[in-house]
């Protein structure tokens, strides 16, 4: 059966000036899914995310949610989603009530409606206690639920949430990563970017890794790790000096798919382990290599991350709780 | 249309409610300062300044009209400030996703500064009245002189917002803040009549919308409509011109800065 598409993303670019944040990017979002936009910072998931919440317009290329235009049909899009800013986009001296009362009269509820809603949403996100409390009174997880809450409000069919998680701490992690499963659970479609791969891999059900403003993968986060071939043994070694020779000795070797110097050491993709380690072993005795230390995994989504972008994602923005 | 305007309302109430709670430091950064020029200067200067050069029976009654003026100035560069903030802290964003018109954000802004303005005008009219002076053309006078303070705020309004909407950071837009008032009073009529200034500086106030605001602001409050009209007949038009190049520079700075 052919599944629902939700967002249909064709050949979209935005340059800022000579920066080309986002080239050429093309990817569809099925109905009812988390999709997960991955990439280190800079990357242009953001830029994507405000294109699809028609507060950019792209320089080339479409994107649509549910076939409407979100240049053309701007004001139609809107009225189908909800967003949850990156930063804490709370106004301090509103209550948390006035915050999502100030929102139902800009989605155009009535008095009732609003009211209903709201009692809704507070207890959904355990928040009725503090409604009524100005928001510089909460804590960064209680804005992080408000923030939720508000894009939450227009009973949207796609969510988008723009780093949910960012400078969280664990347990307010957890938290906001339960009720993104749970608005799955209730039909919603989630939009999200992230750098953190744990959260792409726990939460996500198919996620784009974009980086320098392109899609370097696509797929769930199993298949992408499927599609990778092979585990990965990662070898530690004293003499670092002699980690070039063995990266050398022991490219185009059998049972050997490739080879990547790191730090300490290298990491080598390979198709059978039982093949591949009496060669490691052997090449390292031959060329007096010593390997202080050997592990051996399945591919991670940091493997994959690593494979196509050639780079470890790096966390430079996380910034702490207020 | 409804719609349309149950945007507006909760957008301004949400001005309205913020101020409420921000009372002490509206008292001490908005109605304050302004008191203080009124209060202070004006009595400061009592003796200093020559009532043959002010053509005002005392200081404090010629400062009351570009104390008004200032006031209008000052709360209308400082009008898109709230504004920048939505915008660094992402509110502002949270607002344009939501299926509004762009234009009700800055209208509740524009309806909000303008409201407040006017209650603050009415103040420093009321605090000089305690002063003795009393305006020569009574209500209907006031009422004049707020009208001028609104074409004003518009304008200055508009700059403030369309400031907001292109700095890279709140501390570029203070500092272009800063530049610009105090500039603007003193190339203006506001503490010195024109007659009365270096030829360099009044040539130069000539040009400063803000001179010709007070010129028709003082005579309401100073002589009666016989030197007023004159006056008041040249800011209207004058005000129109700047009002309409004001918000066109805002208007373009909102469409680039929401793309």
């Amino acid at each position: 059966m052919e599944r629902a598409v939700a967002i249909e993303v064709n050949r979209l670019s935005k340059a800022y000036g000579a920066h080309q944040a986002v080239s050429d990017l093309s990817f569809h979002v099925y109905a009812g899914e988390i999709f997960g936009l991955l990439g280190p910072n800079g990357a242009g998931k953001s830029t994507t995310l405000r294109i699809l919440i028609t507060l950019l317009h792209p320089t080339s290329g479409t994107a649509s949610v549910f076939g409407h235009d979100t240049v053309r049909e701007a004001d139609t899009v809107r009225r189908l989603i909800g967003y949850v800013p990156q930063e804490r986009a709370i106004d301090r001296f509103l209550t948390g009530r006035e915050h999502l009362q100030l929102l139902s009269a800009l989605y155009h509820l009535t008095k009732e409606e609003a009211a209903k809603r709201i009692d809704e949403l507070l207890k959904l996100v355990d928040l009725e206690a503090q409604a009524d409390r100005p928001a510089k009174t909460y804590s960064g997880g209680m804005k992080r639920k408000l923030d939720i809450a508000c894009g939450l409000l227009p009973d949207p069919k796609v969510l988008f949430l723009d780093e949910p998680t960012l400078g969280l701490d664990v347990q307010s992690r957890l938290r906001i990563w339960e009720y993104v499963r749970m608005l799955k659970a209730r039909g919603l479609t989630v939009v999200m970017t992230t750098n953190y791969l744990d959260e792409a891999d726990q939460l996500c059900d198919r996620l784009a890794i974009i980086d320098g403003g392109r899609i370097k993968a696509l797929g769930s986060p199993t298949e992408l790790k499927v599609a990778l071939g092979g585990d990965i043994v990662s070898l530690t070694i004293k003499e670092t000096d002699r980690i070039a020779g063995m990266e050398a000795g022991l490219a185009n070797q059998p049972a050997i798919k490739t080879v990547r110097a790191t730090r300490n050491g290298l990491d080598i993709r390979v198709e059978s382990p039982e093949k591949a380690l009496p060669i490691i072993l052997e090449t390292a005795n031959r060329l007096g290599c010593g390997i202080e230390f050997i592990e051996y995994h399945r591919p991670r989504l940091d493997d994959v991350f690593i494979a196509h972008t050639g780079r470890r994602i790096t966390d430079t923005a996380e910034q702490p709780v207020e | 249309m409804t719609e349309y305007w149950q945007e507006i309302s909760a957008l301004t109430m949400r001005w309205v409610r913020r101020l409420s709670r921000e009372r002490f430091s509206m008292l001490f950064t908005l109605v304050q300062p302004m008191l203080f020029w009124l209060i202070f200067f004006g009595n400061l200067f009592q003796r200093a300044a020559d009532t043959q050069v002010t053509q005002a029976p005392n200081y404090i009654s010629f400062l009351a009209a570009g104390v008004v003026v200032m006031t209008v100035l000052n709360n209308g560069l400082a009008g898109g400030v709230d504004l920048l903030f939505d915008k660094e802290n992402g509110f502002l964003e949270r607002l344009m996703s939501a299926p509004i018109r762009r234009s009700s954000v800055i209208l509740s802004r524009f309806i909000f500064v303008m409201t407040i303005t006017s209650l603050q005008v009415l103040v420093i009219l009321g605090v000089a009245f305690l002063f003795g002076v009393e305006p020569a053309t009574g209500l209907l006078g006031v009422a004049v002189i707020l009208l001028i303070g609104m074409m004003f705020g518009v304008g200055l309004t508009a700059i403030s917002m369309a400031m907001a909407f292109s700095v890279k950071s709140h501390g570029d837009f203070f500092s272009v803040l800063g530049f610009l008032s105090l500039p603007m009073i003193f190339l203006s009529s506001a503490l010195v009549p024109l007659a009365a200034m270096p030829g360099w500086m009044s040539f130069l106030a000539r040009f400063n919308p803000m001179t010709w605001a007070i010129d028709a602001v003082r005579p309401l409050i100073l002589s009666g409509w016989s030197d007023a009209l004159p006056h008041v007949a040249m800011v209207i038009p004058v005000m129109l011109v700047f009002d309409a190049v004001c918000l066109y520079g805002g208007a373009k700075a909102f469409r680039r800065a929401m793309g």
